[in-house]
């Protein structure tokens, strides 16, 4: 058979979504972020929601989202998106507002505006992207890089003594009652970006039902950050972010359960 | 048993040449071009578009979202 009798619009099985723009990403060539980018487009587009979606805008390299997906967005200061998305989703109670944030912006200068914001059980759905580094001002160590790894400020290897220990901040959020569902997910293969997008639904469809906050951390490489290759900050990731961070989720409830099942 | 007949087409511009398709193939239907397009990047192609049976891995992994896949039963 030939490629052309294939090629015909009704044979077509997989596709970019509407609600994905057509501007090429601004990401290093094999970003997670523009797996966790499309999938959240076309999650949007499979519920019907982008009329009515916001999403919060992160600073970091994350911070042109608005460029790539199709619904309105608000800008927020460095680590002020979920605080930003409280305002939004408080004045708009029939809106879907989510926040899209990385590791150096939830986790280090936002730390506080997450905490409390997931306490207070806003219904918001946070996608976190934690790849261990700041990755858009040069790969600096972040809370979440791993004890030894070597980045442009801890170029020997981040030392526990000196730098303190690497931060689980999925594991805080999900002792905090406010939370319903709390995950860790990732995107390095194709059966685990299925996986994330089943996550990322059910968090979309819980704050829908407004059952409180849903946080997804989304492990994911920084090839360019950590000096290798698409492929090879695939494998790395494997090796060394999953035995700190494992997969799968830490919290499955609703608003209003004190801990953790674990 | 139904055979599976599947083809990619890749936006060649969009194609940043990142290889995770070519690593996520499980026929190795892909391979990144010897040429290079508009932008310096080795584009990925269809080096074996026989062995493609349309599973749709390399457009579930692709990050730059260029890549289209067709499947047809024969």
């Amino acid at each position: 058979m030939e490629l052309k009798d294939i090629i015909k619009p009704e044979n077509l099985v997989y596709d970019k979504s509407e609600v994905q723009t057509d501007t090429i990403m601004h990401y290093c060539p094999g970003c997670s972020h523009g797996v966790v980018h499309k999938v959240i487009a076309e999650l949007i587009g499979e519920l019907g929601i982008q009329e009515k979606t916001v999403g919060i805008a992160p600073v970091g390299c994350a911070v042109f989202a608005y460029n790539y997906i199709d619904v309105d967005w608000q800008e927020a200061a460095h680590g002020r998106a979920p605080a930003v998305a409280t305002g939004v989703a408080r004045l708009n109670p029939d809106k879907f507002v989510f926040t899209y944030q990385g590791d150096g912006d939830l986790a280090s200068i936002g730390s506080g505006e997450i905490m409390h914001a997931c306490n207070r059980g806003e219904n918001i759905l946070v996608v976190f992207i934690n790849n261990g580094i700041y990755g858009m001002t040069g790969g600096q160590m972040a809370p979440t890089t791993l004890d030894g790894m070597v980045t442009s400020t801890t170029p020997f290897g981040r030392n526990a003594d000196l730098n303190g220990y690497p931060m689980k901040i999925t594991e805080l959020i999900a002792q905090l009652p406010g939370t319903s569902y709390v995950t860790r997910q990732a995107v390095h293969n194709a059966a685990s970006v299925r996986k994330c997008k089943r996550a990322i639904k059910k968090g979309i469809q819980n704050v829908l039902d407004k059952k409180g906050t849903s946080f997804i951390e989304v492990v994911s490489t920084c090839n360019s950050g950590w000096k290798m290759t698409p492929v090879a900050a695939n494998k790395w990731m494997e090796d060394n972010m999953f035995p700190f961070y494992p997969l799968g989720d830490l919290k499955d409830g609703v608003k209003g359960e004190p801990v953790s099942k674990n | 048993m139904a055979k599976v007949k599947g083809a990619v087409v890749v936006d060649k511009e969009g194609c940043k040449g990142c290889g995770v398709c070519v690593n996520e193939c499980p026929h190795e239907v892909l391979a990144l071009h010897r040429e290079v397009n508009s932008r310096g990047y080795h584009y990925s192609y269809m080096e074996n578009p026989e062995n493609c049976i349309g599973c749709i891995n390399c457009g579930v992994v692709c990050p730059d979202t260029c890549i289209t896949v067709y499947r047809v039963k024969v």
